[in-house]
């Protein structure tokens, strides 16, 4: 509607231009870059490894097998839920595809199709049963998570006979599908992994969506309000529904890669424990474990600092036991310094 | 005040006749009735007052024009039609805006986000936003509607009460309201706050909305009102127009009317004393003869 009150009025004199730095301080992602940038360079001087040029590809590439997950994830986060079966859900993708193009003697892209069809309907199934019941998605997808689990390494052994999928990499199919999901190639003298190209594509359209599309500004909407989004005409089901089918398409697509680049063995018990690893990427990219707010790219950054720190702790030649204290004690860094940074940011 | 102006030619109906007209609406739950026999009409350019105490039947009345509860009696007639609203929805879809007074804004998202929310200008099969012409429409109307917001990228949940419930209000405005719903949008808000709300009324009405405007406080209902509507556990008990009515009367039929003026003869029998000579120890003698029961034994 047209309002016939008054000419429009020129914008407020007091509004000055926000200062660059004040707002790259209110970027969410902000506290992980300045957690990398410290990781790298205290790596960097610690462990001399770290400097090669051949292990960058390494890095990236461990950084990326957290991260595609990483992206539905912290999607998922920011729309106010999250989903404890991410972990397993990719282990039982890959052990689809192989155990049926091996026992149905198929073509193994055939598998492939299928399995991307059995994770977007567990996806669906987890927001489904989420919006029915209206419980916590802690407990839902507890559930799922434990069904999971289980069904993996029952119908494993049911089908196979072992505790793994029985290798499919003699089978029709598998050398193209391994090109997609599980090669690599050389950069100057670094070894690429495929999957690392997929990442930064998948977090560039994932940002992207994020922030510059409708679906994009509705996920923030359901996370922060679901009631308020609710009332101005925002499906919130289906918005939510449609993240944990993401969750189930990323699922799928890491479980492909683990299928291909074990030359189509996967062991049953894979995964277990992964689902952490998602979260806590995602926290340390800046996502709020309440929704409403974070970033794709954060995340990213969460899963690079994971990979740095796992490596970087080999590379110098320390006890690999002591990684996981490290993990923690990140993680608790990683949050107090996007309070602070948030805190900040906002007295501006 | 009371004068109406002319609106835009999409206008549905005249200024004269109401947009929203109910006609002995009643509402029961169960064997409980909440709402009974209660008539009343907006139109446009005009400002009705609902006013009552707590459990008067207020919220139930605005729930039965926003689509959350359907009525069970009488007749609620929206553009001369007559409707029931299944859901809030078709209660929009009719021109009629609720703004809640828990708001419907996402805290944590920008200022021209959470104005397009919903309503969102999107290009290409990918609904991309149009992001600087978003933020230039949320400017320009804060702006006509003299809420001036420094900084539209900061998030809702950083501005004052006042103006958040400006902006749900704007928003509201923008997307077509013809008739705005306001859910006790003072209540919770300090005397400089609420009078920047009141006086973005105001203007709300002067752009040819009707607005229905739920209180408990006669001082900002008699501030901008045009209409009076007073329910009492569930009736009408006073519907006047502003032209025959003074703050005090409203204030004395809203405080309780004549159960007010016997509660304040009664105090005053009780104890004039006590009023007056707050320092000294109390008056001991004159409370003897009272009808106090809260004297003990």
């Amino acid at each position: 509607m047209a309002s016939t009150i008054t000419s429009p009025v020129s914008a407020d004199d007091r509004v000055s231009a926000r200062s660059l730095a004040a707002r790259l301080l209110s970027r969410p992602e902000i506290g992980s870059l300045v957690g990398a940038a410290v990781i790298l360079v205290f790596f960097l001087i610690a462990a001399p490894p770290f400097r090669d040029i051949n292990n960058t590809g390494t890095i990236l590439y461990q950084a990326a097998l957290i991260g595609v997950m990483t992206v539905p994830v912290s999607l998922l986060m920011i729309g106010g839920e999250f989903d404890l079966s991410a972990g397993v859900a990719v282990t039982t993708s890959g052990l689809t595809a192989g155990l049926i193009a091996y026992q149905l003697s198929l073509n193994v892209w055939v598998g492939v199709v299928i399995a991307l069809a059995l994770s977007l309907t567990i996806g669906a199934f987890n927001g489904w049963l989420l919006m029915r019941t209206g419980l916590p998605s802690f407990l839902v997808t507890l559930g799922t998570f434990f069904i999971l689990q289980g069904l993996n390494i029952a119908v494993t052994r049911l089908t196979s006979g072992a505790v793994a999928s029985n290798s499919i990499s003699d089978m029709d199919g598998f050398s193209t599908a391994k090109a997609v999901f599980a090669s690599e190639f050389k950069v100057g003298g670094v070894t690429i992994k495929i999957i690392v190209v997929w990442w930064i594509a998948f977090v560039a359209i994932a940002a992207w969506m994020l922030l510059r599309t409708q679906i994009g500004n509705w996920i923030f909407a359901v996370g922060g309000d679901a009631a308020a989004a609710r009332a101005v005409g925002v499906p919130v089901k289906k918005v939510k529904i449609g993240l944990f089918m993401a969750v189930g398409f990323f699922a799928w697509f890491t479980g492909m890669q683990l299928l291909f680049v074990q030359n189509g063995v996967v062991q049953s018990g894979e995964g277990v424990g992964k689902e952490f690893l998602y979260i806590i990427a995602a926290v340390v990219g800046g996502c709020l474990l309440t929704g409403g707010y974070g970033s794709v790219i954060g995340g990213a950054i969460g899963a690079l600092i994971f990979s740095m720190v796992q490596l970087g702790v080999v590379y110098a030649g320390w006890n690999p036991d002591w990684f996981r204290a490290f993990l923690g004690a990140m993680l608790l860094l990683a949050t107090i310094v996007n309070l602070v940074v948030k805190k900040q940011a906002e007295a501006r | 005040m009371t004068t109406t102006r002319s609106f835009d030619s999409d206008a549905v109906t005249g200024p004269t006749s109401p947009i929203v007209e109910l006609r002995d609406i009643g509402k029961s739950y169960g064997n409980i009735d909440a709402l009974r026999g209660v008539s009343l009409s907006v139109r446009q350019g005009e400002i009705t007052c609902v006013l009552g105490d707590n459990g008067a039947g207020k919220s139930t009345l605005i729930k039965i024009i926003a689509g959350l509860h359907d009525y069970t009696s009488g007749t609620m007639v929206v553009n001369g039609e007559e409707r029931h609203f299944s859901s809030p929805r078709e209660s929009l879809n009719s021109g009629i805006a609720t703004v809640y007074q828990d708001l419907a804004l996402a805290p944590l998202m920008s200022v021209w986000r959470n104005f397009f929310l919903g309503n969102e200008i999107t290009r290409g099969p990918f609904r991309q936003l149009e992001a600087a012409r978003m933020k230039r429409i949320a400017s320009e109307e804060l702006t006509k509607m003299g809420i001036s917001i420094p900084n539209l990228e900061q998030p809702v949940g950083k501005l004052s009460g006042g103006q958040r419930q400006c902006v749900a209000i704007a928003r509201a405005i923008h997307f077509g309201a013809k008739v705005l719903i306001l859910d006790e949008p003072t209540a919770a808000l300090g005397v400089n706050q609420s009078g920047v709300v009141l006086k973005y009324i105001v203007r709300a009405r002067d752009a040819g909305i009707g607005v229905i405007f739920i209180t408990h406080n006669p001082h900002h209902a008699y501030l901008v009102g045009n209409h009076f509507v007073v329910l009492k556990l569930g009736r009408v008990a006073l519907d006047t127009h502003r032209s025959d009515i003074t703050l005090e009367q409203l204030t004395t039929e809203m405080a309780g009317g004549s159960e007010l003026e016997a509660l304040s003869h009664e105090l005053r029998d009780a104890n004039p004393e006590a009023v007056v000579d707050q320092g000294i120890t109390r008056p001991v003698d004159t409370t003897a003869d009272n009808e106090g029961e809260r004297e003990g034994p």
